[in-house]
């Protein structure tokens, strides 16, 4: 094992570790600022210029709060659970490419973490892992509502991975590839969500469900569930949960800049690699304060209705953007690389057609028998 | 002993000891994440032999989906504990000699065909790109097309069979 290697991979993770933790404490910082704002109020002004410190003395809170245990919780697994929800968002960020490799003198930086051939699928086989955390939380509590809880947000991150699944077999038809390098290289000519603006649509909104956000964010549907699976939960562990739901977002962020919007890609990134980054960053704030800006707009949707989008309109939607995209593909390949422009007109009318039918089934049944 | 030894014993230790404990546990939700652990140990081994296709696929598939819903049931059905005593006394005697059968049996397989097993052909050097998942694919795609469609039929008519059985009937008869 070559020692240079390992250190550069230790330091690496470190720094995206931190990074992401960092990243956690000030999206909260934005999100309440963001919605102060859409809220015409002011938000969080008290600690320091902007509240900027205000993240530091919400942990420095939380920290020192009471644990609470439940006295008949299942102990170890109501240990573990908040464990188990924060690695999986944590590790899923590892084949996350940020950058060009950047060359330091003979040495060349890459900026990614683990460069795995199959890394799409790693991102699914983590991300499905995932949803043990919530059950086994609301499971291990022995509290009937976070039970409840537990078992929705586990139903519905089930069900809107299938439709999550084919938007990246949709990304992996378009590069031809499973690498995330390989997939970012390829939108060099056209980023992905202009040639499949459906297929990154249903995206986002599969990963504000996978993330359990609004308007999908089923376990803080406070009227039904108190706080749903975290209902037990206090003190670190709580921060925990809270942690791993803001991490996420910006892991989930990431992904979708990776597959749809681009990646790292953007004017000059090539003369001048260390840009790489930024426009990353740039991108992942953007749909950051796209999530936010949903949560402002949308109310929450009922429990049956959202499980019913996901089977019933996400799905063969999906399924048909596959066939539309893999159709376009190969006119594209056999007759004429133009041709490729026929995908998104068909996808965004697939689209329109879904938008459509959601709009038929929200319609009440008295206005629907006029 | 080598690296790679080393690590296959390790995990080979905790996949066996994951599948007794999901035999003895009396909790089927401890029993089910046993399970689980038991899954991501056998995703070990197919990346210790350079499968990493297949390793990902296992942790989403069985680890992942199907062991999701495993323990959504029996949360939901609130069957997660089990009955202290025996239900099928006979099936531990039964259990016994079945388990020595099959230790036998292969003790004389592994002395009779002992020399050929010995040549396992190593693992194309195109494992662990790209290549070897297009290759996977072409195979499944190509050659073994027909098979991998009757599988799939057979998938979609089970799926068809438990909405089906779920379906509801009134009480005249008719489907709800």
């Amino acid at each position: 094992m070559d020692w240079m290697l390992l250190l550069e991979w230790v330091i690496k993770s470190f720094v995206l570790s931190l990074i992401l933790l960092g990243g956690f404490a000030y999206l909260t910082w934005f999100e309440r600022k963001v919605l102060a704002r859409f809220q015409v109020r002011i938000g969080p002004n008290r600690a320091g210029p902007y509240a900027l410190l205000q993240p530091i003395a919400d942990a420095v809170k939380l920290i020192f709060k009471e644990e609470f245990t439940p006295a008949r919780a299942e102990k170890i697994l109501f240990f573990l659970a908040p464990i188990v929800t924060v690695v999986p968002a944590l590790v899923v960020a590892a084949v996350v490419p940020w950058g060009p490799d950047i060359q330091i003198g003979s040495y060349t930086l890459r900026l990614y973490i683990a460069d795995i051939s199959v890394g799409v699928l790693y991102i699914t086989a983590i991300t499905s892992i995932a949803v043990y955390g919530i059950t086994l939380a609301g499971w291990s509590s022995n509290n009937k509502y976070a039970l409840m809880g537990g078992l929705r947000s586990s139903a519905q991150m089930v069900s809107y991975e299938l439709a999550l699944g084919f938007c990246f077999v949709i990304a992996i038809l378009m590069s031809g590839s499973m690498r995330p390098i390989d997939i970012v290289d390829a939108q060099r000519n056209g980023w992905f969500f202009l040639i499949q603006p459906a297929g990154a649509f249903v995206f986002l909104i599969a990963t504000l469900a996978e993330v359990n956000r609004a308007p999908f964010d089923m376990p803080e549907a406070e009227q039904e569930l108190a706080a749903g699976f975290h209902s037990e939960y206090s003190g670190m562990k709580f921060a925990l949960f809270f942690m791993a739901e803001y991490t996420k977002m910006i892991t989930i962020s990431s992904i979708a800049v990776t597959l749809f919007f681009g990646g790292y890609l953007g004017p000059f990134v090539d003369q001048l690699p260390f840009l790489g980054p930024i426009y990353m960053l740039a991108k992942i704030v953007a749909l950051l304060f796209f999530m936010v800006w949903v949560r402002a707009t949308l109310p929450r949707i009922r429990y049956d209705r959202l499980m019913a989008f996901g089977w019933k309109v996400l799905l063969p939607l999906t399924l048909a953007l596959v066939l539309i995209t893999a159709v376009g593909i190969l006119l594209a390949q056999e007759v004429n690389p133009n041709l490729i422009w026929i995908t998104p007109v068909i996808s965004a009318f697939a689209g329109f057609f879904a938008i459509g039918l959601v709009d038929r089934s929200l319609r009440r049944k008295a206005y629907a028998a006029r | 002993m080598t690296m790679d030894l080393m690590g296959f014993i390790l995990v080979a230790l905790i996949a066996i000891a994951t599948a007794i404990g999901m035999l003895y546990s009396r909790n089927a939700v401890y029993a089910a994440l046993f399970l689980v652990l038991n899954f991501v140990s056998v995703a070990i081994f197919y990346l210790m032999l350079g499968a990493p296709f297949v390793a990902l696929s296992q942790v989403t598939v069985y680890a992942g989906a199907i062991m999701v819903l495993f323990l959504f049931v029996i949360m939901l059905l609130g069957a997660e504990k089990l009955p202290p005593a025996e239900v099928l006394p006979w099936q531990r005697p039964l259990a016994f000699v079945l388990a020595l059968l099959l230790f036998i049996e292969g003790i004389y397989w592994l002395s009779v065909k002992a020399g050929t097993t010995a040549q396992i052909a190593s693992p194309d050097a195109t494992i662990g790109t790209m290549d070897a998942v297009r290759s996977m694919s072409m195979m499944l795609f190509q050659e073994y097309l027909l098979p991998f469609e009757v599988t799939s039929i057979l998938l979609l008519i089970a799926m068809i069979g438990a909405i089906v059985l779920t379906k509801r009937v009134d009480k005249k008869g008719g489907q709800a």
